[in-house]
């Protein structure tokens, strides 16, 4: 008889459906029989079973895994690339209770962030890094990595890596043990299933001894790439046994969990606010700035959005120098992902009379649709009582929602008639200075030339300016 | 009377890395002759009755798609 189910499939730590690739996902954007969704599992059983997922800060690498935060369900950094290890270094220093796990692939590790990597390794962060080495660059179609076997053929080495041309592959986990810091090295392997399963103990080591405060964990993890490599799922694991595991010896190379010398990155002494004051002379935390404008501005976020070639990221750049100059703090996030290519483009804008802590803006005060999609996907997000700009002259409908306040501009009509489509940003921006309390329209004059990178564009923007000011004057555009 | 369904794969989620073929020590997962909407062939709980219920396979999973039964 059939009574229960035995074994769970899904780790907690990991979402229970995937975005990735749509509402309703299961299954990772891995391809067939990748060593990177082994390697997610064993890493998301480890985490779960320790109990430790509300304190993980997942750094991922770029490579394939630059998606692992649609999978798990933990405070999740991507990195740039190669340098997980040294912004978990940072983190290291600030979240004193992190469970801090830096994943790389070996383009990433051991070839763009060598230097960050072995530094870390170094001062013995108290971090763990598992280093996914597949010998060749996934992501990007296979190129040849400092890992690619002699005698290997990839995408860079058509006639196959050689000594004299390329040298020898790096064994990263034996570069690794010639410093005296790091607390545990090991390198396993995903050729089978018994590896597997000691992979999975390893893993699991490495992650025990951060929690213990033991210092830095490094494991290295041999990893098929079927696709690159030009073979089915179950001839990858072969080669793998059969070619890697001879140049990258599957065994520990370190295991000092007992050892309790100094020198371990959780314990470096804590700097308070007053020290950092003193050492960079800061008189007094926001006398900086001064509130000029009519109101008080309080916080404000912006969205910009539109198509590439609407001077929507430059738009940005000037609204949020405008707000510098009125002594405000701002800042400047701009979205443009591999994935809307040719699609939206858009920034976040964020100012402020106090400091600002995260530049990302979700739910903007304000927002200018600059085309159709644009409104389309940010009309929702805008808050209750918040204004858009409609440039009229591109979109045709209406906002639907009625619970904000709207201005519409024909904003790439007015911009044609003065000989630069690109301007249209700029006529809005005057409108928005005219009618809001947070800029204003002198500043606005002032900063153009500063904020305009071609200097035979700035006439042109200025008088982009005045064209604004016209249009409000002449239909006092109420907001 | 029926073999027990012990083990349910989600065929549409399954890439074909035969990861449980390797694993399952009685030899009871077999891939399948046609392709999934993704163009894989799927692992087939095949020969029912060697089913011990072990969930190695589960377990090997990396893509999640296989639950046990007891
Ligand atoms: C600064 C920078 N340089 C280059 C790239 C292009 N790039 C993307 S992924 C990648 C290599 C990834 O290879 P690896 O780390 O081995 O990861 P895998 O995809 O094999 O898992 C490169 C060079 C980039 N995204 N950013
Ligand atoms: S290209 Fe290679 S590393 Fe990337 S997902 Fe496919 S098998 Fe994995």
């Amino acid at each position: 008889m059939i009574e229960a189910k035995v074994k769970h499939v899904k780790p907690a730590v990991f979402y229970e459906e995937f975005f990735r690739k749509g509402t309703g996902q299961r299954n990772t954007h891995y391809c067939p029989g990748c060593g990177h969704g082994t390697a997610h599992k064993l890493v998301a059983e480890a985490v779960t079973d320790l109990g430790v997922q509300d304190r993980v800060v997942f750094c991922s690498s770029v490579g394939c895994s630059v998606f692992a935060y649609y999978y798990f369900d933990c405070c999740n950094i991507q990195c740039a690339h190669g340098r997980a290890p040294a912004v978990a270094t940072g983190i290291r220093r600030v979240l004193r209770d992190a469970i801090i796990i830096s994943y790389q692939g070996d383009g990433d590790l051991a070839a763009i962030g060598t230097g960050a990597i072995v530094h870390a390794a170094n001062r013995g962060e108290n971090i763990t890094v598992f280093f996914v080495n597949n010998a060749i660059y996934g992501m990007t179609g296979g190129q040849m990595a400092p890992t690619t076997l002699v005698g290997q053929s990839t995408k860079t080495t058509p006639m196959k890596r050689s000594v004299e041309s390329e040298g020898y592959p790096i064994g990263m986990a034996e570069l690794l043990s010639s410093l005296k810091a790091p607390v545990f090295i090991e390198r396993v392997s995903l050729g089978d299933i018994k590896r597997i399963f000691k992979a999975r103990r390893v893993i699991r080591k490495a992650i025990e001894n951060q929690v213990a405060g033991r210092g830095f964990s490094f494991v290295e993890i041999l990893s098929p790439c079927p696709v690159n490599w030009k073979m089915g799922a179950d001839n990858a694991r072969r080669w793998l046994l059969e070619n890697m595991e001879p140049v990258f010896p599957v065994q520990n190379f370190r295991d000092r969990a007992d050892d309790s010398r100094p020198g371990r990155g959780n314990k470096v002494k804590e700097v308070s606010d007053e020290e950092y004051y003193d050492l960079f002379h800061i008189e007094e935390e926001s006398s900086s700035c001064v509130m000029q404008t009519k109101h008080t501005v309080g916080t404000q976020s912006v969205k910009i959005a539109g198509f590439g070639g609407q001077g929507v990221l430059s738009a940005g750049v000037i609204l949020a120098k405008a707000a510098l100059y009125k002594g405000l703090n701002s800042t400047w996030l701009p979205s443009y992902g591999p994935e809307m290519r040719g699609g939206t483009a858009n920034v976040g804008v964020i100012i402020s009379s106090s400091k600002i802590g995260a530049p990302v803006v979700d739910r903007p005060d304000m927002l200018i649709a600059m085309n159709g999609p644009s409104l389309d996907a940010f009309e929702e997000s805008v808050v209750k009582g918040g204004l858009i700009f409609v440039n009229k002259s591109l979109i045709k409908r209406k906002v639907a929602r009625e619970d904000v306040r709207t201005v519409y501009v024909p904003a790439t009509d007015i911009a044609k008639e003065l000989g630069l489509v690109a301007a249209a940003n700029v006529v809005i921006l005057s409108i928005y200075a005219l009618c809001s309390n947070v800029i204003d329209i002198d500043t606005l004059r002032k900063i153009i030339p500063e904020a305009i990178k071609k200097r035979n564009l700035i006439s042109i923007n200025l008088k982009a300016v005045e064209a604004g000011v016209s249009y409000y004057d002449k239909t006092r555009c109420e907001v | 009377m029926k073999d027990p369904e012990r083990v349910v794969i989600a065929k549409e989620c399954c890439k074909g890395c035969e990861l449980c073929i390797d694993a399952c020590p009685r030899g009871v997962l077999e891939m399948s002759e046609e392709i999934n909407s993704s163009g894989y062939h799927y692992s087939v709980f095949a020969n029912k009755k060697d089913c011990n219920s072990c969930t190695l396979c589960a377990v090997i999973c990396p893509d999640m798609c296989i639950e046990v039964y007891k």
